[in-house]
């Protein structure tokens, strides 16, 4: 029987780099760039911040998909925490399938704080993978 | 228990047109820790913030969590609110149901049930929100301004006048710049030596600006406040405490090498002051090109030396100096033109660049001001100006404009009308810009009055023919080809950031752009501050300007840096990383990551059965400390966290949305 993932609203947990990509979202919002309502953000201080570990526990929690958005690398408001940011996911990337979750459910991006407009493109582009996706189940089973 | 009051605000209708706010209440008063559950129409007014006030007495409120716009927006005029109620100002905590809710969510429904997860998040975090206070650090209250050319004179000049010390760092032996090479000033043709050489003996004068000329910055550590800066004082060979600069040596000196203040049109000698006005007027010895230092023998400086000033034997001294704030203006280059071989520059002695023309123009200029072809000392009647030399060009050259070439061409025009009776000035433009005040008048004044005439067209090659020179063109508003038959060619050359440019922002910890302009903090509304607190930008460094620009920018610098020492002390940020000694590793993982270099080791003596033993930890300077967090990610052990950011208060933010 094929799996119809209609009726089906992911929830997707952002982090947010404080300078770049959260300033994204305010602009998002100031230009009224409607977007999906599946997508949570947090705010942490640089994209360096995010530890594997919180990205993990979301997929525990429940969420269906993880986005980490921090500043373009070179652009970083810390000269090179994006550069860290990019390294460590790459890794943890490649070991989303190990953990039996499909590595399209976490995504990294740049965007901007001047990218209001890529940021909506951003959360409409993740969440429709995500729907696609249907829920992550692996882990939240192993809860 | 947490006593947490949660405020949500209607923003007007910006909210609440599509957030159910009494839904969102109704959740939030069933949230656990929350005690108070209120709505406001305006929460930023002055009522609004009243309300918060009470509630946090009335309720004996410890935590206080506000729905409303972005943090970015009023997350400090909230914290003053909740520090006027007695509560540290980082109990705080704000969930964004405007910016990220409520104007990109369209559906109520939807809206609604975001604004109530949002909420929750926030209220999570706030829970585990921990009393933060900012350090207190001292300030030096001596500023250091990189550069000796009008940004780093005015800016000097002005922190000067508030009362606080400044140092002058000069790489050439005298100050002046780029200002002190040219002959008169758009759009008002004041000549550049009579205002500018005033400020100079202004600073000179000046008993709270310490003048280093020919001196280099060669390491910067520290942190706004504190910075210590090693300045290499280049061996001058001349002592300036004895040194009366009568210029005897500079007469007597058999050594001669091409003037890089005449840009090379001129001679001058190993050594020599840059230019008759030059500040401190002290000549210095070129070793590279002394007769002395290059064959061994010579001295005949020392011979002449009334005062007994030279001295072969001086070496580079390095000083070491504390400073709170630092002000970057150290100019530009003209951009080189190797890559326009069709101009014959270089081929042709006619064929000038735009600031070897300024020369010509100028009284102590090498033709004594009177515009002489190089090639026969002949006048000529005709000249063709060519803009856009290495600018607006992504092929070949740079891809920005220089801004001033434009207006200084005009002036070239203008005065080449007024030098030479009879001639004729041809200009080739791509566009002709002329932003700023009383510009366009001046541009208009060149083609109405002094007869320019204006080429829409770029220069395609240009051919010595005979005693003269070819330009070919095509004129783009007619079509036609253009050809050209002119006495001299004057290259509007680009600017370019300094070659070492580069070098510098990483000694300064600073960033630069493609083109190794320094960056600024923000493009508009931090245009003189970098992202390194406490260094500023001022002039052609940071991009092409025109002086007034540049004056601008160094008195606004000025003010920043004054501002800065206008205080007792300065506050720090107090999200800043933290260690947990017990449980460090002591492998510093995090110091490798730490772009600020605020992780150092240090050794703490722990008791082990009996005895003291020392262990490597790392520790944190919360002064230099940005609060990044990306030491905390590379720490296995997890010892060290950032405050307000911890890895506990984060996780609790993805717990609260996953529930």
């Amino acid at each position: 029987m094929p799996v119809t993932n209609e009726g089906f609203e992911p929830l997707i947990v952002a982090f947010c780099c404080n300078w770049c990509s959260y300033a994204g979202a305010d602009l998002a919002g100031v230009s009224r760039m409607s977007y999906s309502s599946n997508v949570r953000i947090i705010r942490v201080p640089c994209s360096s911040r995010v530890n594997p570990s919180f990205i993990i526990r979301a997929f525990q929690r429940g969420a269906d998909g993880v986005l980490v958005a921090g500043c373009h690398p070179g652009d970083c408001h810390y000269h090179s925490g994006n550069f860290f940011t990019r390294r460590r996911l790459t890794v943890l990337k490649q070991m989303m399938e190990y953990l039996g979750i499909e590595p399209e459910r976490f995504q990294v991006r740049w965007i901007s704080g001047s990218e209001g407009a890529k940021f909506a493109m951003v959360m409409n582009s993740v969440a429709e993978e995500i729907k696609r996706l249907g829920p992550n189940r692996k882990l939240r089973d192993v809860r | 228990m947490k006593r947490i009051g949660v405020f949500i605000c209607w923003c007007g209708s910006n909210i609440a047109a599509t957030v159910d706010i009494d839904r969102v209440i109704a959740a939030a008063q069933k949230m656990s820790g929350v005690v108070y559950a209120d709505q406001n129409k305006y929460t930023c007014s002055e009522i609004g913030q009243a309300m918060i006030k009470d509630a946090i007495k009335e309720y004996r409120l410890d935590r206080v969590v506000i729905g409303s716009c972005s943090p970015r927006m009023h997350e400090n005029t909230f914290r003053k609110t909740v520090e006027s109620a007695g509560l540290n100002p980082y109990y705080l905590e704000i969930a964004n149901i405007r910016e990220q809710c409520s104007w990109v969510h369209k559906d109520k429904e939807a809206g609604t049930a975001k604004a109530i997860s949002l909420i929750r998040t926030a209220v999570a975090k706030a829970a585990m929100n921990e009393a933060l206070f900012a350090a207190e650090m001292p300030i030096t209250r001596r500023a250091l301004v990189i550069g000796g050319g009008i940004a780093g004179i005015q800016a000097a000049l002005d922190i000067a006048d508030t009362g606080f010390e400044v140092d002058l760092v000069e790489r050439e032996p005298s100050i002046g710049g780029r200002m002190a090479q040219l002959d008169k000033t758009f759009p008002t043709l004041d000549c550049s030596a009579c205002i500018l050489t005033p400020k100079m003996v202004d600073v000179a004068q000046h008993e709270k600006i310490k003048l280093i000329t020919y001196a280099e910055v060669d390491k910067v550590e520290g942190y706004l406040g504190n910075f210590t800066v090693t300045i290499r004082s280049k061996a001058r060979s001349v002592d300036l405490q004895k040194c009366i600069g009568c210029g005897e040596c500079i007469a007597k000196c058999p050594s001669k090498v091409a003037s890089e203040f005449e840009e090379g049109l001129v001679q001058r000698r190993a050594i020599y002051t840059p230019f008759p006005q030059a500040v401190p007027n002290k000549p210095a010895i070129d070793r590279a090109h002394c007769r002395f230092f290059t064959a061994g023998k010579c001295k005949v400086c020392q011979k002449v030396c009334p005062a007994d000033a030279i001295d072969y034997e001086m070496a580079d001294r390095l000083l070491t100096n504390q400073y709170g704030a630092i002000v970057v203006a150290t100019g530009f280059d003209t951009h080189k033109l190797n890559n326009y071989g069709e101009y014959a520059y270089g081929k042709h002695p006619d064929v000038l660049t735009s600031l070897e023309f300024e020369r010509l123009l100028n009284a102590s200029g090498p033709t004594g001001g009177k515009i002489l072809r190089p090639s026969d000392g002949k006048e000529p009647k005709t000249v063709a100006f060519i803009q856009c030399v290495g600018s607006r060009d992504k092929a070949k050259g740079n891809p920005y404009c220089a801004k001033i070439c434009c207006m200084y061409t005009a002036k070239h025009a203008i005065l080449l009308s007024e030098k030479v009776p009879g001639s004729k000035a041809f200009v080739f433009y791509i566009d002709v810009r002329t932003a700023g005040k009383d510009y366009e008048e001046f541009y208009t004044r060149a083609y109405e009055e002094c007869g320019a005439s204006y080429i829409k067209g770029n220069v395609s090659k240009v051919f010595p023919d005979g005693d003269k020179l070819l330009v070919r063109s095509v004129d783009v508003l007619s079509g036609a080809l253009v050809e050209l038959s002119v006495d001299m060619v004057v290259l509007a050359a680009s600017v370019d950031a300094r070659a070492d440019a580069k070098e510098l922002a990483q000694k300064l910890a600073v960033t630069v752009n493609a083109h190794k302009f320094f960056t600024e903090a923000h493009p508009k509304l931090r245009p003189v501050d970098t992202q390194t607190a406490g260094i500023f930008l001022a002039g052609m460094c940071q991009g092409p300007k025109d002086i007034p620009e540049t004056v601008a920018q160094a008195s606004a610098a000025a003010v920043k840096v004054a501002a800065i020492f206008s205080k007792q002390s300065l506050l720090g940020n107090p999200t800043v990383a933290e260690v947990e000694p017990k449980l460090c590793s002591g492998d510093l993982s995090c110091m490798a990551v730490c772009p600020y270099g605020a992780i150092s080791e240090q050794v703490v003596e722990e008791r082990r059965g009996r005895e003291m033993v020392p262990r490597k930890i790392a520790q944190v300077n919360a002064a230099l400390c940005q609060g990044c967090g990306a030491c905390t990610v590379a720490c296995r052990p997890g010892a060290i966290n950032l405050k307000g950011f911890t890895n506990q208060q984060i996780l609790a933010e993805v717990d609260a949305i996953c529930l």
